[in-house]
């Protein structure tokens, strides 16, 4: 069967962050929680990255928890759940 | 079908969210048999909604996108694979490539893809584009990057209005053309669209509605500038068709179930139905391309091309497969949003019927408000604009279909009460 095209390969598997915007309501802790990887722009739009890098994952736990709303999924390949 | 069977073979076709959370629902139910997802695109699941934006922006790679997944390796992904057909006697899927993957229950979550330009010839010249995949935005990723004299847009729908909004963010200049009077005009209707439209505008982006594109000009291959239907010329060297989606459903056609170009039809537990309206109790749908009766819409039969849809109802679905007995038929309140630049739309409910339309919270003028509307004296839908936190309270009235207007709002604007309007429908 093929392979999936974006298969990490060599370095450590990255994580993987979706955030649902339809709860998010730009309380913005995940921004103070991660800033590198959460800001918002203009009144409530909240940017976000989707693949940050493994060596992050302790801020991007901290933002998950942190959400008043609950909004932030993270998978974590590279950590047993 | 016994829960937790491990005998049964069962197939996800299509590989986008729906899919994946069907997929992920159906091991958490606690179906335990071979589970194989097939997709046409070769990539795992990943996320439509940034594309539009940062994608484009270039602040994340395309390839970025990926959604997060609770799936393990008992799961048998084909991807880069279409099916092209469904032969539900043999209970077997073929594929484009000849091979058949059989099954004993189905989920279909094949979604939609972006509708063509009607004039196939004009609709492939280099620097015309439309979005809807991950390859589609890393291709108008590079178009933009190589800054383009001007950026045309047709269309201003939610995909139109996000790309525009963006082009402008990224400071080039843009032309967004849409036959009705306002943006978002078919869903927001032209009432509140226009206060979409000023805000467009105050973002620079050069909004030509009322107009509609007759032909684009094709010069040594390349797009290089679109003919208006009123003999306006608009130069630009990238176009983006923006007209909506278009259901995949022409693999269903000979499989004898009810399906055509607005969705494949469920019945309110979900299962799909065949041409005779009986339910096949073995398949099940979900996501953009499946139609089915909303309760809270008196059995209306709708499709619904949202975020957060697709995620309820891709669960729903996949622990139906599962075994697990509904409770009821699915319900889920309708909702999305859309980050035009640095606006957020947020929507709860279906605005489609409505009669009337209340600015109950905020200042339309001022870019931040809610809007409600209403049929025969009942909330069906809000929507907020950069107010989002306002939103979950009117969405209460509009799952509860509480009397319109609805009382009590307005608390912030004492003096001027709700303002009633026509919402501008076509």
């Amino acid at each position: 069967m093929s392979t999936p095209a974006d298969a990490s390969s060599g370095s450590p598997p990255g994580l993987r962050v979706c955030v649902d915007l339809n709860l998010c309501q730009a309380y913005a802790q995940c921004c103070y929680a991660a800033p590198r990887h959460f800001r918002i722009e203009g009144h409530e739009a909240l940017f976000y990255d989707p693949a940050p890098a493994a060596q992050d994952r302790a801020d991007i736990e901290r933002a998950r928890v942190a959400c008043p709303v609950q909004a932030i999924r993270v998978e974590d390949p590279g950590q047993a759940s | 079908m016994a829960q937790g069977s491990t005998t049964e073979r069962a197939v996800v076709v299509g590989a986008g969210l729906a899919a994946l959370r069907g997929a992920e629902a159906m091991r958490a139910a606690g179906f335990t048999g071979p589970l194989t997802l097939v997709g046409a695109e070769p990539y795992r699941p990943y996320d439509r909604p940034p594309l539009s934006k940062h994608v484009l922006a270039g602040e994340i790679r395309a390839d970025a996108t990926t959604l997060p997944s609770s799936l393990g390796a008992d799961v048998e992904w084909q991807l880069g694979r279409s099916v092209t057909r469904l032969d539900r006697e043999s209970r077997t899927l073929h594929r484009a490539d000849g091979g058949t993957v059989p099954y004993d229950r189905l989920l279909i979550a094949t979604g939609t893809r972006a509708r063509p330009w009607p004039n196939p010839h004009e609709g492939r010249l280099s620097g015309v584009f439309t979005l809807r995949g991950r390859d589609d935005a890393a291709a108008l990723r590079a178009a933009l990057a190589a800054g383009p004299r001007r950026v045309l847009v047709i269309g201003a729908g939610f995909i139109g209005c996000e790309v525009a909004s963006l082009c402008r963010q990224l400071g080039l200049p843009a032309t967004l053309v849409e036959p009705g009077p306002t943006p978002l005009g078919r869903v927001l209707g032209s009432t509140v669209g226009a206060f979409i439209g000023a805000i467009l505008e105050g973002r620079g982006v050069d909004l030509r509605h009322g107009s509609e594109v007759e032909w684009l000009e094709d010069e040594g291959g390349r797009f290089v500038r679109a003919h208006l239907t009123d003999g306006t010329r608009i130069d630009a060297d990238v176009a983006v068709i923006a007209l909506g989606a278009v259901r995949n459903t022409e693999w269903l056609d000979g499989s004898g179930l009810s399906a055509d170009p607005g969705g494949v039809d469920c019945d309110a537990a979900g299962f799909v139905l065949d041409t005779d309206g009986q339910p096949d109790p073995r398949i099940a749908a979900a996501g953009d391309v499946a139609r089915f009766p909303h309760p809270l819409y008196g059995g209306r039969r709708v499709a619904l091309e949202h975020w957060s849809h697709a995620v309820m109802q891709g669960i729903h679905a996949g622990q139906l497969l599962a075994g697990a007995k509904p409770e009821g038929p699915y319900a889920g309140l309708p909702t999305f949003w859309s980050t035009q630049g640095d606006v957020v739309i947020k929507s709860a409910g279906l605005t489609e019927g409505a009669d009337a339309v209340a600015f109950t919270q905020g200042e339309p003028g001022s870019g931040r408000f809610i809007a409600v509307y209403g049929r025969a004296g009942r909330c069906i839908a809000a929507v907020s604009v950069d107010s989002a936190r306002w939103l979950p309270a009117y969405a209460e009235l509009v799952a509860a279909g509480a009397p319109f207007p609805p009382q009590g709002a307005a608390a912030d604007r004492p003096s001027k009460g709700i303002m009633v309007l026509a919402p501008g429908f076509p």
